[in-house]
């Protein structure tokens, strides 16, 4: 048996590049290249050494626009053996309660599968919410912040969850949903002949109407969010008393004068 | 019999016996959403033998009801427990607002009962206002904390979760009166994960430390974090770090400060070697004071400094320590 495991990526934009309109709040997405989620990139990191150690069956699945196929392909240079956009203008505007119903509806329509795998947060949404609205919406348990995989065979997995003030090891056994943070790999970077392998395959591209009887339509996209952004700003920056110094013993001074003035010393 | 308008439900959250103080955060927010809508405020608590009386704190900080479970169910962080009597509870009491605490817990918790009541959740806000309609505008950052977004939910109930340290509690006035009502939890029966054991304890919460030591790549080798342990111990504080000093190994995660680690809002900070990049920035740009030394002015990180030094940490820091020793053999 090999499990078979689906991966929850999303294409965002570069956030070290990417421009905001100051006045409007506006996020202008075409000022920064988009890419792989960082952390979706320890996602699919940890369904690749999954299927090293015990075999898999890898799908990348993503809800985004057209440009999203760029992503996809990505993922099949990192070890995913299927990719699926679900892409449709009914599905844009969605939040994380509509996004997660439609990729709920998309796992009902690939069947069977073993573990989703999925990233802490996304660098633009920055919910976190997504993979345990999946997993509720699966009937299927869910394991959050986990930074290790301890144990993974065809049965069960063991990993570490961090809690609070406390990590705990958790068993699973399938189908489960375990979001991933930062700490549980480091992903590779895909070769080459990853690169070229994976520019000549396909992703697949699922409309609205392929999900057609499997989940109600009315309730995808921006009309079917219960929760819509009513307005963006930049924030106010706090007022900083911004003295800089470039003399170390006039700096120290006022650095003391501060820890004088806070009762540190 | 008083009657209300709405009702709010605000989840507490235990910890070694006790209240996480979110608990008392989220309740002077309740209260305060409370007295503007006319509603009510019930807490609820969900735990293995919390005493009625414990239950009175709850209410000395603003809560008219408290909602007590005892159960072996949870003793630990099993999310499915929670979120089995949580949504029973809401399905009987139909709350109209639902705060949670944005920890761990919290963030894993919430999403699974906003799904299972096909409502809308908004993650970590920073502000909760209510405007002219009588409807909650929640404000929260998003893109790694560049933009703040105010969002409305259609549904009900509003949920959301907070983040911890930026709502404040009220005073504790021991004459309110309210009532706690005893529930009896139920065993889920669907299929869950299973808790082996406690993997290992956090042993430092750098969210609670009202001083951080901070040190990034400048600090050059793990040897720095000596020298920066040194200057927060006299300062009773602790260390923390930016990412690149955790991927290297040179200190431990729960060190990390920013967006993939953790948020923190001391009375100061001070950043040794570390450049502000968005990412670091989004963790600790709430700080009270920000101290940064770095050898380059064009770092960033002097963009949101209140004081700097450019030069080497190197230098600058045992200086620091040597003028704060001698500060205090003088005072004794
Ligand atoms: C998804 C994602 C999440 C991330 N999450 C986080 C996070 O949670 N926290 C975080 O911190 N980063 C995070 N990062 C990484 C972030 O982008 C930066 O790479 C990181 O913050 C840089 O760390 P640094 O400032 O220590 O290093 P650098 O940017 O390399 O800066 C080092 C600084 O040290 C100064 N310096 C050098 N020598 C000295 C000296 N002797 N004395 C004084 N100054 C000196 C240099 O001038 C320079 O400004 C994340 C990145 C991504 C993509
Ligand atoms: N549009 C999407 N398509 C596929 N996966 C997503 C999408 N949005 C979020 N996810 C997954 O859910 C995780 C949490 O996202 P978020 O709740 O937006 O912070 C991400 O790291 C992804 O693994």
């Amino acid at each position: 048996m090999t499990l078979k495991i689906i991966v929850l990526i999303k294409q965002v934009p570069d956030i070290e590049k990417v421009r905001f309109d100051v006045e409007t709040g506006r996020i202008d997405r075409s000022s920064a290249p988009a890419e792989i989620n960082p952390f979706d990139l320890n996602a699919l990191e940890a369904a690749a050494q999954i299927k090293e150690k015990v075999g898999g069956y890898i799908i990348a699945l993503s809800m985004g626009p057209p440009q999203a196929v760029s992503s996809l392909k990505d993922a099949m240079a990192r070890g995913a053996d299927e990719a699926i956009l679900l892409e449709d203008k009914k599905f844009a505007g969605a939040d994380t309660w509509a996004t997660s119903y439609t990729l709920a509806g998309a796992i009902k329509k690939i069947g069977e599968y073993d573990i989703i795998l999925c990233g802490e947060k996304t660098v633009d949404g920055d919910t976190g919410q997504v993979g345990a609205e999946v997993a509720e919406q699966l009937s299927i348990p869910h394991v959050y912040y986990v930074s290790k995989i301890v144990d993974v065979s065809d049965k069960n997995i063991v990993v570490v969850s961090e809690m609070n003030d406390a990590s705990y090891t958790i068993e699973a056994t399938y189908p489960v949903l375990v979001s991933v943070t930062k700490d549980v790999n480091k992903p590779r970077l895909p070769t080459l002949k990853d690169k070229l392998r994976a520019m000549k395959s396909d992703v697949k591209v699922w409309h609205a109407a392929d999900l057609e009887g499997i989940i109600d339509l009315n309730c995808v996209g921006y009309f079917g969010s219960p929760t819509n952004v009513h307005k963006v700003v930049i924030p106010q920056e706090r007022f900083r008393e911004g003295k800089i110094f470039r003399s170390v013993n006039e700096g120290l001074e006022n650095i003391l004068n501060v820890l004088v003035k806070k009762r540190l010393i | 019999m008083e009657s209300y308008r709405s009702k709010i439900f605000v989840l507490t959250e235990l910890r070694d016996g006790g209240f996480h103080p979110i608990s008392f955060e989220l309740l002077g927010k309740g209260r305060e959403i409370a007295e503007r809508l006319g509603g009510e405020l019930c807490a609820i608590v969900m735990g293995n033998q919390v005493g009625k009386d414990a239950c009175m704190e709850l209410i000395y900080y603003g809560a008219d009801k408290v909602f007590l479970y005892n159960s072996e169910l949870f003793s630990g962080p099993n999310i499915i427990n929670f979120k089995h009597n949580l949504v029973r509870l809401v399905e009987e009491e139909k709350p109209d607002i639902f705060l949670v605490g944005a920890t761990h817990f919290g963030r894993s918790l919430a999403p699974r009962v906003a799904a299972a009541l096909k409502t809308g959740l908004t993650a970590d806000c920073i502000d909760l206002e209510v405007d002219e309609k009588g409807e909650l505008i929640q404000i929260r950052p998003a893109f790694t904390g560049n933009i703040l977004a105010h969002i409305k939910t259609k549904t009900k109930p509003v949920m959301t979760t907070v983040r911890y340290k930026v709502m404040n509690a009220c005073p504790r006035n021991s004459k309110r009166r309210g009532a706690v009502i005893v529930k009896e939890a139920e065993e889920p029966r669907e299929r869950n994960v299973k808790f082996v054991g406690k993997y290992g304890t956090r042993k430092l919460n750098i969210a609670d430390a009202e001083v951080i030591v901070s040190g990034g790549r400048g600090l050059g080798s793990p040897d720095g974090f000596n020298l920066l342990k040194e200057l927060a111990d006299l300062l009773g504080g602790v260390v923390g770090s930016s990412r690149t000093p955790v991927d290297e190994g040179w200190i431990s995660k729960e060190h990390q400060v920013g967006f993939s680690g953790n948020t923190v809002k001391p009375k100061l900070y001070i950043a040794c070697g570390i450049s502000g990049s968005p990412q670091h920035l989004a963790g600790m740009k709430d700080s009270e004071t920000i101290i940064a030394i770095n050898v380059d002015p064009s770092a960033p990180i002097f963009k949101v400094a209140d004081y700097g030094i450019v030069g080497d940490l190197y230098e600058v820091i045992p200086l620091l320590i040597k003028e704060i020793k001698a500060r205090k053999v003088r005072k004794c």
